[in-house]
């Protein structure tokens, strides 16, 4: 499913944010066009709506009026009750889809997920039928999605109307895409790290809901704290920044936008106009409005799931803190890299860590703890840098290590002997602990505090990715990832202070 | 679509506060040789007319004319290059600037954003070396803060070779001109402030091609 341009419907009026609730917090849910077929979107669908847990009614037609997975099928919509239903996802040929809405409508369905392909993606005669129905959903006082996306997925109603997997755990980052396979992405990126999601849609062939309604959609809803897009074509480029701009005013935006290199530069009679290459335009005008644009699918997720599970800096002093030396030269190189500053380590600070560790330690910013921590020492000395004034934000890096070695322990032929069991047991504690007092010591300092090793992505039963994934915030598969994502948060914070928007 | 000549694309940016060196206009080799006396050797002279949109490429330009005899000469060179196609032609008479670091800024009207302006690093380099940032016009004086900020290059732009750091607030300003003139002047389609030269830390356009709707 990729994109078509959405050239008619940007000139369309933004839409009213209730009108979304039949989307993504219906009271039920029909599927049209189920399929006794385990291999037919009609049955997937309704095996994913009833298998994750959507707790409000489920209703299904189908030609024959079988029974599909349990549920009793009408051949005809007016043989279902009237008003017990807002959300219709739609299997059914293109040419039956017409006659369907109208039924739908009759029954009181305001809502309509298209998954049926057939329109502006199959040339003059699929563009005209997407048209028609544009209209008769207008004339009926139906939201229409789609068509020829792959569902809607709202984990706080546990509404997965979708024709692919997974179910994402619940969550804050508000998803809508050109792509329905990024939507699955993103998706997957949430299974794994636990940041979890508040809703996500696959736009389709965006006919009447494009993207940035999306957008302004989550803009408004309580469940979403930072939207996230995919996108490859944009419109009325104008327009587009403009309504993300909207949006960025009051949460975070992160676009990664595909197709970045595919308009080049252009012969101009004016030099401005040689190099005014379409990624180019694009960057400076997402730049300006305040939209955080991510180079890659995996960044674009980090960078969302950073803005909802940390807050935004109010500088860019960081601070990192490493119990290994490497990962803080690689930190500090990264740093380098962005708008980001390593903190210089003011003398008070400087003097309290000094009671805390052996003189061997670093005895400046990476502060390497050169090995010299014991019990107490990475959740004090996070604490002591986290509520300095002179510090914006931190980054723990060298999680983990202690616990990988317990598990070689643990799984090994001397286990629980020898002394394993004890101290297996106090290395996991420690690692938990440290994730734990990050998520803490964030709390209760109002500032970002990142946790980052390569065991997220290793070995995410380590005892130290588990915890921080248990205290809801990301665990980055890289010290340099922790460096993107918060660079990205104190550009936002930068753009809304010199905008008066804080 | 036309072209301004030189002398009235500076003049239609100049109102909106882009600072450009005092230069004469003339029409004879005796006018040009009185005013390069006026404005103080060394001077450039130059071949002007709305017909003249690449004025290097067809050497059209002379540059570090150190005597009134030089300017004689190549304003009378230079009159005579002209051709049928170039239409009324002139002499542009301007100060000989040095320096050494060169910007480039502009006006582009994008077929998907509208009406943009543009910062980069300039020079013979310009298009290879591509640092350069955007905006939608009309801009704030934080987007033309953020767009200094957006050049790689950050160290051209740092006290360099014995010249001290361009002045930021002056670049900016350049940068809001631009936007004002685009946003109060609908019939521009793009302008060229190439090269933007930095002389003494502040910015001045050496040469200015604002191109209109017919």
């Amino acid at each position: 499913m990729s994109a078509t341009p959405d050239g008619p419907a940007l000139a369309r009026p933004g839409i009213a944010a209730d009108r979304f609730r039949a989307l993504f917090e219906p009271r039920g849910v029909l599927v049209a066009g189920a399929s006794t077929h385990p291999g037919k979107f009609g049955f997937v669908s309704l095996h994913n709506i009833l298998a994750c847990g959507y707790e409000g009614k489920v209703f299904a037609t189908n030609r024959d009026g079988a029974e599909v997975l349990g549920i009793q099928t009408v051949a005809d919509i007016d043989d279902l009750p009237d008003g017990e239903i807002d959300l219709v996802f739609v299997c059914t040929p293109a040419a039956a889809n017409p006659d369907l809405l109208r039924a739908c409508a009759k029954n009181g369905i305001t809502a309509a997920f298209i998954a049926s392909a057939g329109y502006g993606e199959a040339g003059e005669a699929g563009l005209a039928a997407q048209a028609d129905l544009v209209a008769l959903a207008d004339e009926l006082g139906i939201l229409l999605a789609g068509p020829n996306g792959q569902g809607v997925v709202s984990p706080p109603a546990r509404l997965c109307a979708q024709i692919v997997g997974p179910f994402p755990p619940a969550g804050h980052i508000g998803i809508a895409s050109q792509s329905g396979n990024f939507v699955s992405s993103f998706e997957n990126y949430a299974q794994l790290t636990g940041v979890g999601v508040s809703r996500a849609v696959s736009a389709g062939n965006a006919a009447a809901v494009t993207v940035p309604d999306y957008l302004e959609y989550y803009a408004d809803d309580p469940q979403t704290r930072v939207a996230l897009a995919y996108v490859e074509s944009v419109g009325d480029g104008r327009t587009f920044v403009e309504r993300l701009r909207g949006v960025a005013e009051r949460k975070p935006v992160v676009i990664v936008k595909g197709g970045a290199t595919a308009g080049g530069q252009r012969a101009a009679a004016s030099h401005t106009g040689a190099l005014a290459s379409d990624d180019r335009v694009f960057d400076g005008a997402v730049r300006q409005s305040g939209v955080s644009r991510a180079r890659t699918v995996e960044e674009g997720f980090e960078v969302a799931a950073t803005f909802a599970s940390q807050p935004l800096p109010a500088g860019n002093r960081v601070v990192v803190v490493t119990t290994v030396g490497g990962w803080g030269v690689a930190a500090a190189d990264a740093i380098a890299g962005t708008d980001l500053e390593l903190a210089v380590l003011p003398d008070d600070l400087m003097a309290s860590i000094d009671g805390l560790l052996p003189p061997r330690w670093s005895r400046n910013n990476p502060v390497d703890m050169a090995g010299g921590e014991t019990r107490d020492t990475v959740p004090e000395i996070m604490r002591l840098a986290a509520s300095h004034p002179a510090v914006d934000a931190v980054i723990f890096l060298g999680m983990g290590i202690q616990s990988n070695q317990a598990k070689l322990m643990r799984e090994g032929p001397f286990y629980p002997d020898h002394g394993l069991e004890r101290i297996v047991a106090f290395h996991e504690r420690q690692d938990a602990r440290y994730a734990e007092a990050a998520a803490e010591v964030s709390d209760a300092t109002g500032k970002p505090v990142l946790v980052a090793t390569e065991l997220a992505a290793t070995s995410p039963d380590n005892p130290g990715p588990a915890a921080v994934r248990a205290s809801g915030r990301l665990c980055y598969p890289s010290a340099d990832r922790a460096v993107v994502a918060l660079d990205h948060l104190w550009r936002r914070s930068r753009w809304l202070s010199r905008r008066g928007l804080t | 679509m036309p072209t301004l000549s030189e002398a009235d694309s500076k003049e239609l940016l100049a109102t909106f506060g882009v600072p450009f060196p005092a230069e004469r206009v003339v029409s004879t080799a005796d006018d040009a040789v009185e005013a390069a006396g006026d404005i103080g050797f060394p001077v450039v002279v130059k071949l002007g007319g709305d017909g003249i949109a690449h004025k290097t490429e067809r050497g059209l330009v002379r540059l570090g004319l150190g005597s009134a005899d030089q300017v004689h000469a190549a304003a009378t060179a230079l009159l005579a290059a002209a051709t049928a196609d170039d239409g009324e032609v002139h002499l542009l008479v301007a100060p000989m600037l040095r320096a050494t670091r060169e910007l480039i800024a502009g006006l582009h009207d994008d077929d998907q954003f509208g009406m943009t302006v543009m910062l980069g690093v300039g020079g013979v380099l310009a298009e290879a070396v591509a640092d350069v940032s955007f905006r939608l016009v009309p801009i704030t004086p934080v987007d033309a803060e953020e767009m200094i900020d957006d050049l790689a290059l950050q160290a051209l732009l740092g006290p360099f070779r014995g010249e001290p750091a361009v002045d930021r607030t002056a670049v900016a300003d350049v940068l809001l001109g631009l936007s004002d003139a685009a946003a109060g002047r609908h019939d521009i389609v793009s302008a060229d402030l190439n090269p933007l030269l930095i002389v003494d830390g502040r910015p001045v356009a050496v040469d200015a091609l604002v191109e209109v709707r017919s």
